[in-house]
């Protein structure tokens, strides 16, 4: 190689960025984060739940010392139409004392700490700079472009944890075209609210304590999307995701379809009264484990949302991100020893991911996205179904049970029949094999 | 609960404009006049891109990007960049 300037270029300073420089600078690699934002967190947005397990790993005990909103102590999954929901959850004290399940986090607060554990640990972070495109030479990526006059950088290896548009793994053909049923548009409010307010809403005693729900069903109108409600410490994140080529033949707005949600019956009384704070969007991918690229060559490995790392079901994605993130700098260090950074060393990279239950979640659900591409009703008539005969059973109305029970049966038979019904079970169950 | 409209909500977020370059753009403007859908008007949550009848063109309201991408994925013809380092959205929550 010509010119070094540093071991190792992560790009991103997001989870999977953040992780692999902390392990790397840890072991004392020369790694120079480079981020686009004003901040690392700042172009961000939380989706989801942030797991505990991948970062206590990394930083033991980080959750004493790291902005977190509230660790989760229940799970509620509400199937909603447009006037009902109906409810499953668990709330467990297994899951409210340490070292905890999982925490709402906010990701501009969040991923700035982060980055200072890094800093901390002694890597270097470059804000407000663009990386435009590898350097190859050879064949080899022997470092990056970057928006800064004189901004070619060197190394060993590139780590590419630039996010979901991961515009390097594209340059470099290791990721086909993203089509927009493989992608979901998440959009997202932070509603102001006293901590009072929040504990006395969601059923909570402690502040320290949190609730999520997840909603999804037939208010969705037949679009594949999951609605989400977050307690943090003093406001409620709320928000909804749909993949976005439901958006585009629905002719859907996002902030129609926020609004909405916002104002459904069920809804509300969590949040009025609240004051908005932001607003974000952000785009996640949900093609699952057919989409996951090769995320190796000479030279470059690819972490997180940019690998599309996202498990869309169990709504997992930071916690695979730093998982990823902390694989990769492992296998440069591997590497490392031998001083041979080529794509059959680096392939270690994907190996280990397969080991773990990353790609061992994302394998099992791996034809879930087709199936419900091709049977969308799944999602919106069985729900429908269920809301209807809760709404039957609990509905005292001088009909005998017995008779109840042959008209929810009757329903069952006249809306799917029971061939059609066998037949979406055994589907389901094949697919999931 | 009073229903927010994309441009009360826009006030809300933190930008830092760059008015110098726009990193949104139409490689083929042509298409735009015998596009049916024009899905760019109303998938973005934060309404860039509206229809101009007069002009027969789109207009690019680059300023007000959230950076999701989500148009890139709707429309093969959208150019999008990054906006330059530094600039661009600035989430205070995330």
């Amino acid at each position: 190689m010509s010119k070094k300037d540093f071991d190792v270029i992560v790009v991103g300073a997001g989870p999977a960025g953040m992780a692999a420089a902390y392990v790397l600078a840890k072991a004392g690699v020369d790694v120079i984060v480079i981020e686009r934002g004003k901040f690392p967190g700042s172009k961000n947005v939380m989706g989801g739940i942030f797991y505990r397990k991948p970062m206590d790993d990394l930083i033991p005990e980080f959750y004493k010392e790291a902005p977190i909103e509230r660790h989760i102590v229940e799970q509620r999954m509400w199937l909603m139409d447009d006037v009902s929901h109906f409810s499953m959850g668990i709330k467990t004290q297994k899951h409210n004392s340490e070292p905890y399940n999982c925490f709402s986090v906010l990701r501009a607060q969040f991923d700035k700490w982060f980055s200072k554990k890094v800093i901390e640990a002694g890597a270097l972070l470059i804000n407000e700079t663009v990386v435009t495109e590898p350097i190859i030479e050879n064949g080899k990526v022997v470092g990056v472009r970057t928006d800064r006059p004189q901004g070619d950088l060197y190394a060993d290896c590139v780590i590419a944890a630039d996010g979901v548009q991961s515009f390097l793994a594209k340059s470099l053909g290791l990721r086909k075209k993203i089509t927009p049923n493989k992608v979901a548009l998440g959009v997202k409010e932070i509603i102001g609210l006293s901590e009072e307010q929040v504990n006395d809403r969601f059923g909570i005693k402690d502040s320290n304590e949190g609730v999520t729900i997840e909603i999804t069903g037939p208010f969705l109108k037949g679009m594949e999307g999951m609605a989400w409600v977050y307690t943090n410490k003093n406001s409620v994140s709320i928000g909804i995701g749909v993949i976005i080529d439901d958006l585009i033949n629905h002719n859907m707005n996002p902030n129609d379809l926020l609004e909405s949600l916002k104002n459904h019956s069920s809804v509300l009384p969590l949040i009025e009264g609240g004051e908005t704070r932001e607003y974000l969007a952000h785009v996640i991918p949900e093609g699952g484990y057919k989409s996951v690229p090769k995320m190796y060559t000479d030279g470059f490995m690819v972490a997180g949302d940019a690998a599309m790392l996202v498990d869309s079901i169990h709504r997992e994605g930071s916690n695979l991100a730093v998982e990823s993130g902390k694989l990769a700098a492992r296998t440069y260090l591997e590497a490392k020893e031998s001083g041979d950074f080529s794509e059959k060393t680096l392939s270690r990279y994907q190996e280990k991911l397969e080991e773990t239950y990353i790609l061992q979640d994302l394998r099992y659900y791996r034809n879930l996205p087709e199936l419900l591409e091709e049977k969308r009703y799944l999602l919106t008539e069985y729900p429908q179904f269920l809301i209807d005969a809760m709404t039957e059973i609990y509905t005292v109305d001088g009909v005998p049970k017995p008779e109840k029970f042959k008209k929810i049966k009757g329903e069952l038979k006249s809306r799917f029949g029971y061939i059609g019904l066998a037949k979406d079970l055994y589907t389901i169950w094949r697919k999931l094999r | 609960m009073k229903k927010l409209r994309i441009e009360d909500k826009l006030y809300l977020v933190g930008y830092n404009v760059d008015h110098e370059y726009s990193h949104l753009g139409i490689s083929d403007p042509e298409v735009c006049k015998t596009c049916e859908k024009k899905q760019c008007t109303y998938v973005c949550p934060a309404s860039v891109y509206s229809w101009d009848e007069k002009e027969q063109k789109i207009n690019i309201n680059y300023d007000a990007c959230l950076e999701c991408g989500t148009c890139r994925f709707a429309c093969d013809y959208i150019t999008w960049k990054y906006p330059r380092g530094g600039f661009g959205v600035a989430y205070k929550f995330g």
